[in-house]
């Protein structure tokens, strides 16, 4: 009983909730319980309070009693990629930089859910500050894949992936600045919904790239992305990026948009490097669109296939350098003891506090924007995006939606290309541009490989789309049954 | 070697909003440390910058009253260094596309008596931009405290041309942006809290030459006669040196008031670079044509062009505009007060002399004082119709001050009226022709003066009630 309950869909457990045949307390202990079968294992949580789940839960059933219940979302729990504040819960970006960090404030999105009734619960294993394909870049270290575990999960959302995947969770919350939602999602066999840049509000989402960042859903079926998405999607007027745009029903747009779509293979998505099992899972996937009566058209993404991950690690890693500057000790996370004045203040500070990878990024943005290399790297850098975007423009004028793989490979395995940042960049290829050009993106699962990994298949969408891209996906999901597949964890 | 002087400023104005610049936090002074504070202020995981309207709306307005383009669109760009005051260890800022550009602060310099008008000219600016100002950082013993209440406060950057020539220029450069900002509420434009800092950027070279000198920035100048003694001291500094055939070293030096000295200030080991670039959080400015318009209506007289006015339209000489100009209040006090009365230039003496010494004696604020334009209408108009004497008239003006009531009703209730009685004026000034045989003598034997005892006694028999015209007219016939 309890096994089912964890791998239910939000969708339905709410029902369940709706109905009475469960309890938000039963439904929570049942995560907790899972929790602490396997998560010993998985290390996908940073950390949890359960007292004050209970609690979230406890209060939501009272509502529920009291006729006052807010909607589907109320008394589901909702895990958080460990990058979103929660206020009075730790906001540690996997880093030793905020490893004691206690966020005051909530992350509207964080706001938005907890008014539903969500119970907000669970901080989950990143890359730290969301800077990895693996989340072997966590200071507390490495989440493993439910399904392997001597596997990554992928990165940065490995946690609220493999928490997701593992039936930790029913859904999460993560965020995606070049794939760090989509890809974890492929590598843990779930949903993972990356939306157009804009949809969802930032404020709260401890930056890295501000001009690709935007939180998602991880979700074990399409629905519950749909369901989870209509909770934080919305203008912000916290957040000047945030769009004034109309947000749809998008569960039960699910249905009401069916039939036939124009979909678009871009030919360079299936050239050298790709896996050949997952490719030919995803070409399966494409089959059964071209059944289901889809028009299939290959299209032409030269640019977005050469240069965009160049082109992403000079403007993602510029901003963060800029984005990562107020991480001192000044004012709130880690302070060095070792420092003489000020200035060496920041120097401890910051070699004590931050990885390796960080730093990296931040000494290679800080390079790109430095006088005399500026207008050959980061303005260039912009110039190309713009054309990134005018690629898929155009590919858009005769899609609805365009198909590819979301990774590479399936997952590898933990250690195998910690040592090589250049071949660990080469994980976002497929997912990368999307965020370059702000677009809609989600990772379905669509078989396994002979080793029995997950294989993710991506779909892009138009711009502010999400009600076809979901209806697209949800099609796909429901002539199969990859989404009631779960890892055998016990 | 003739020398001169060529100095260019950069004024920092904190903007009288009521919240900062990116956040909707007051924006103020004197509040408790670090309470004016927010996620956005102290850059907190997560926070996100979001224009203050209020502060464009002022800077515009600014930019309007000083004559410069505003910019269709302008941007946001992250300017990047790291200091314990600045808590994301950038600023906000604009770098290429500021919000204006142009425009000039007419000056006015010391004439050549303290009543003469002095000469005007136009310094013209480079550009304003907005951005954000930082904490403020205090020293202890051993160690260093940071306030972050000023942090994110809206800031206006003025950049001149390096069009000054001359301490003096920079003195009434200063006075006249701060007057007009002041009148224009755009900042209270106090230097002891703050809200106008002024940086000093000075070279020399010999008259005639038209390429600059190495400059040197001035910086520390806690007051505007700090920023003329700190530009004066430096001009000499710089031609002792080039006369002792020494070179002027680019640096910053720091302006020491109290010791009328600067001291160069430790040179960094290289010139910083910022690495602007624009920021990915906040949207371009896009001012139309509808949003100028509705600042435009808002922008009131500037201060020159009202003592021009005031010239030309009421005659007013420079001794009471240069009074009543820069105090917009008192100005239109005055304004009101002619209009009410007719009669502008005698409303401008008592205004400028008697009512501000009356307000510097009782220490009120004009605002307060009970004497209103009505009131001083009031008693102008009995002076000119001649009910009263102008000596009964200072009486009856200190009594308004004091006490609110009308001219008319203070001169009736204590009887003050000019004595009209021709008979009774005579009965006077033989009385005291009488009495006052030295000073007729002296007057008959050539003293002019010796009038005035006479006089005096006319008036005192007449408690100051004579007509003065009519007792010298009667003094003088009765003499002989």
């Amino acid at each position: 009983m309890a096994d089912e309950l964890i791998f239910q869909s939000a969708a339905r457990l709410a029902a369940q909730l709706a109905a009475g045949n469960i309890s938000s307390v039963g439904l929570l202990q049942a995560c907790l319980d899972r929790t602490k079968v396997v998560d010993g294992r998985l290390m996908a949580f940073n950390s949890h309070d359960e007292t004050g789940a209970l609690a979230q839960a406890k209060a939501a059933d009272e509502r529920r009693a009291a006729g006052r219940a807010r909607g589907p979302l109320d008394g589901i729990p909702v895990g958080l990629k460990d990058v979103i504040a929660v206020e009075g819960q730790p906001l540690t970006c996997s880093s030793r930089m905020l490893a004691n960090f206690v966020s005051p404030y909530d992350a509207t999105v964080s706001r938005k859910l907890k008014a539903a009734g969500a119970i907000l619960w669970g901080r989950m294993n990143m890359d730290e500050f969301a800077m990895g394909s693996s989340t072997e870049n966590s200071a507390f270290g490495p989440t493993a894949n439910p399904w392997d575990l001597s596997r990554v999960p992928g990165g940065s959302s490995g946690g609220a992936a493999a928490a997701v995947a593992a039936g930790e969770l029913p859904v999460a919350l993560g965020s995606d600045t070049g794939g760090s939602i989509r890809q974890p999602a492929a590598f843990c066999g779930i949903v993972g919904l990356k939306p157009t840049y804009g949809l969802v509000s930032r404020y709260g989402l401890a930056a890295f790239a501000s001009s690709l960042d935007q939180i998602g859903t991880l979700t074990r079926t399409v629905e519950d992305a749909a369901l989870l998405l209509g909770g934080i999607a919305g203008h912000d007027p916290l957040d000047s990026t945030s769009f004034q745009t109309e947000i749809p029903d998008y569960r039960t747009e699910l249905s009401k948009r069916q039939g036939s779509w124009r979909l678009g293979v871009p030919r360079e998505f299936f050239g050298a490097g790709l896996d050949s099992e997952v490719g030919a899972a995803v070409k399966k996937a494409i089959g059964f669109y071209r059944q289901s009566g889809c028009e299939i058209k290959e299209v032409s993404l030269p640019l977005a296939a050469e240069c965009a991950v160049a082109v992403y690690y000079l403007i993602a890693t510029a901003e963060a350098s800029s984005n990562l500057a107020r991480y001192d000790g000044i004012r709130y996370g880690h302070r060095s003891t070792k420092a003489k004045d000020a200035v060496d203040l920041y120097f401890q500070s910051r070699a004590e506090g931050f990885g390796e990878e960080v730093k990296r990024r931040i000494i290679l943005g800080t390079h790109v924007l430095s006088s005399g290399y500026y207008d050959a790297y980061y303005l260039r850098a912009q110039k190309v995006r713009t054309l990134i975007r005018n690629e898929f423009v155009d590919v858009f004028r005769d899609c609805d939606a365009l198909l590819s793989p979301t990774t590479p490979t399936a997952a590898f395995k933990l250690g195998e290309k910690s040592s090589d940042p250049l071949a660990m960049y080469l994980n976002d290829i497929y997912t990368i541009s999307v965020n370059l050009a702000g677009l809609p993106g989600i990772s379905i699962p669509c078989g396994f490989t002979g080793a029995g990994l997950p294989i993710g298949l991506q779909l892009i969408g138009q711009p502010f789309q999400e009600a076809t891209l979901l209806a697209i996906a949800h099609a796909y999901e429901q002539g199969h049954d990859w989404h009631t597949k779960h890892p055998a964890l016990s | 070697m003739k020398y001169e002087a060529v100095i260019g400023l950069e004024v920092h104005v904190q903007l009288k909003t009521a919240s900062k610049m990116f956040t909707r936090v007051a924006a103020g002074y004197g509040a408790p440390a670090n309470t004016l504070t927010d996620p956005v202020v102290l850059a907190l995981p997560g926070a996100l910058p979001v224009m203050n309207k209020e502060a464009l709306d002022r800077i515009i307005q600014a930019g309007l009253m000083l004559g410069c383009a505003i910019a269709p669109v302008c941007k946001w760009d992250r300017k990047n260094y790291f200091y314990p005051d600045s808590p994301k260890n950038y600023q906000i800022s604009q770098y290429d596309q500021p919000i204006c550009l142009g425009g000039a602060v007419e000056i006015e310099l010391p004439g050549a008596a303290r009543n003469v008008m002095g000469e005007h000219k136009k310094i013209p600016l480079t550009r304003i931009h907005l951005e954000e100002d930082v904490g403020k950082l205090t020293h202890g013993a051993g160690d260093s405290f940071v306030d972050f209440n000023r942090a994110g406060t809206p800031l206006m950057e003025i950049v001149s041309e390096p069009a000054l020539h001359s301490a003096d220029e920079a003195f009434a450069f200063l006075t006249s942006l701060r007057t007009t900002l002041v009148q224009g509420g755009i900042s209270d434009c106090d230097m002891e809290k703050g809200q106008l800092r002024c940086d000093a950027n000075i070279s020399i070279r010999p008259v005639g030459e038209t390429k600059l000198g190495t400059k040197v920035e001035l910086k520390n100048l806690n007051s505007i006669s700090f920023v003329r003694d700190g530009i004066a001291l430096e001009i000499r500094r710089q031609t002792a040196m080039l006369e002792g055939g020494g070179v002027v070293a680019q640096e910053t030096r720091q302006y020491d008031g109290e010791a009328g000295a600067s001291t160069a200030m430790r040179s960094k080991e290289m010139a910083h670079d910022y690495r602007y670039f624009p920021d990915p959080d906040l949207m371009p400015v896009q001012v139309d044509a509808a949003w100028l318009a509705s600042i435009r209506a808002a922008v009131l007289e500037l201060p020159f062009d009202r003592q021009r006015r005031f010239f030309s339209k009421y005659q007013l000489p420079y001794t009471i505009t240069a009074v009543l100009v820069p105090d917009r209040e008192l100005s239109d006090f005055f304004e009101e007060t002619a209009k009410l009365c007719g009669k502008p230039q005698a409303a401008g003496n008592w205004i400028a002399n008697d009512l501000l010494r009356e307000l510097a004696g009782a220490k009120i604020a004009l605002a307060d004082c009970k004497l209103r334009p009505a009131h001083l209408a009031g008693l102008v108009k009995l002076v000119e119709s001649g009910v009263i004497s102008s000596n009964i008239a200072k009486e009856v003006f200190t009594a308004m001050f004091q006490t609110g009531e009308t001219a008319e009703a203070i001169v009736g209730r204590r009887g003050l009226q000019q004595s009209t009685d021709t008979g009774e004026l005579e009965k006077w000034v033989t009385e005291a022709i009488a009495a006052n045989p030295k000073a007729v003598a002296e007057f008959k034997a050539g003293k002019q003066q010796a009038i005035n005892a006479v006089k005096g006694a006319v008036m005192k028999a007449s408690q100051g009630k004579a007509n003065p015209k009519l007792v010298d007219e009667f003094v003088r016939r009765q003499l002989g």
